[in-house]
């Protein structure tokens, strides 16, 4: 404080004789210093007041009581900067942690993409804070590729805290990856019982048979995924009714297929991929469909990126949820 | 000299005589203008808290010495309705003046050290020093 008492004086006695800018200007970078050591407003009106003092010593004593009103009033401010910095430090610390969740949360969802000679198959799952709500998860066997395609409504920490347990669920019914229906079922009462009422979550849950190029699919609640048929040159919805996951226990979930033929591209997304919209005007599904249509000829995983890619430009680098996207193509 | 003496809080007018009582002490012990105004800023927020939560109780100054070492001891006693969770009243952004850096957080900053005692229907006790340098 002492040295602090000494350079204050010295620059202020410099100013009070030249008013130089330069002499602003070395008062600036001391502030500076003032700053990083901590010292609080009411410390900066008191090194005033002794400053005055030595410099104005005649005039001083009718300004002193003012002086000390002044300080009085100061350590007000000083404990709401106090406090600020203490609150900074805080979001520090938990944007240090937010950081550390993210990246176990990336390696938990970690999901290979499965792929051979008959299918070919991409995937792009961005989150919009650095959590994930949304996830996808395939299952590779040998006679059958099946991938489940989840929304957690809501976004940030809660919604990736829920997504955990939907992987164990999923996880845990190996045996029945090749069954939409009892897996939906299954998750439907896990997430009943352990999510609170204000969670939902959808799930398209798709099995791709190898042999017979047939894939079928139920849904809970989520968006259509898109068929695009390349003999027709069109889109078709792959709709299936469904209840969101978690709302009634004892819903069941229906299975739809289709044959596909080679050339044939299934786009699952979340709703982050078809909610973009600003106006009334545009149809959203239309435009993705558009998109799709635009790259149909370029491999899977390239599709998604030009579908991740556009969309982003067309919302200004300013996605509103968590993105996610499938593309399985039969060649 | 008195070495101990305190104030009832039952108006708010009593606030004041506890800051006077706080700033008188502390000046004779030898503390400087920028701390004797701390030491004011905190006996007034915890005799503010006393008048606002719990109604009445007492402040209570004292003049303590360890070794060579000089100081003041403030203790803010109530029969309130007591604080539920101490840690969370220590969290800064907590209290309900957040963001204005009142609030016990704010209080301990300007003393060196604080201490509570609660007990929920009962009252709190609250001890805060400071140590001149």
């Amino acid at each position: 404080m002492e040295d602090l008492e000494r350079e204050y004086h010295k620059i202020l006695a410099d100013y009070v004789k030249e008013q130089s800018e330069r002499t602003l200007y070395i008062g600036q970078n001391f502030v500076r210093q003032l700053i990083r050591r901590n010292i609080s407003p009411e410390d900066v009106v008191s090194l005033h007041k002794d400053a005055v003092e030595t410099i104005y010593p005649a005039q001083f004593d009718e300004l002193r009581l003012a002086y000390d009103f002044l300080i009085e009033m100061m350590v007000h401010y000083g404990m709401a900067m106090r406090e600020h910095q203490s609150l900074l430090q805080k979001q520090a610390e938990i944007q240090m942690e937010m950081n550390i969740a993210a990246n176990v949360q990336k390696t938990m969802l970690k999901t290979p993409i499965p792929s051979d000679m008959t299918i070919d198959i991409g995937m792009l799952s961005k989150p919009l804070k650095n959590v994930n709500g949304d996830y996808v998860h395939f299952i590779d066997d040998k006679k059958y590729i099946s991938v489940a395609v989840t929304d957690v409504v809501g976004k940030g920490v809660p919604a990736a805290l829920c997504m955990s347990m939907v992987k164990f669920g999923l996880e845990s019914m190996e045996e029945y990856a090749h069954d939409p229906e009892h897996v939906l079922g299954v998750l439907n009462r896990i997430v009943e019982r352990n999510v609170d009422d204000s969670m939902f979550i959808s799930m398209f849950y798709g099995c791709y048979l190898r042999e017979w190029g047939l894939f079928y699919y139920a849904s809970a609640g989520h968006e259509p995924a898109f068929l695009y048929r390349a003999e027709e040159n069109k889109f078709y919805d792959l709709e299936a009714k469904g209840m969101l996951l978690g709302i009634v226990p004892t819903t069941k979930y229906k299975r739809s297929e289709v044959l596909l033929e080679d050339g044939d591209i299934i786009v699952i997304v979340t709703d982050g991929v078809t909610e973009f919209r600003r106006d009334d005007t545009v149809d959203e599904r239309q435009v993705v469909a558009s998109l799709i249509h635009d790259v149909k000829g370029l491999p899977a995983q390239s599709i998604c990126e030009y579908l991740y890619s556009e969309l982003e430009e067309m919302q200004e680098f300013e996605l509103k949820d968590d993105f996610s996207v499938v593309v399985i193509k039969k060649v | 000299m008195q070495k101990k003496s305190s104030v009832e809080i039952v108006t708010e007018w009593d606030i004041v005589a506890a800051r006077q009582l706080g700033r008188n002490k502390a000046k004779e012990i030898g503390f400087g203008t920028v701390d004797q105004a701390r030491i004011t800023t905190a006996i007034s927020e915890l005799a503010r808290n006393i008048y606002l939560y719990a109604r009445f109780g007492n402040i209570h100054i004292e003049w303590i010495e360890e070794g060579d070492k000089k100081g003041i001891k403030i203790i803010a006693k109530d029969k309130g309705p007591g604080i539920e969770d101490v840690r969370k009243v220590l969290e800064d952004g907590y209290s309900t003046s957040g963001g204005l850096g009142a609030g016990l957080p704010g209080v301990k900053r300007l003393m060196d050290s604080m201490e509570i005692q609660s007990e929920i229907n009962k009252g709190t006790t609250i001890t805060i020093t400071k140590w001149l340098r």
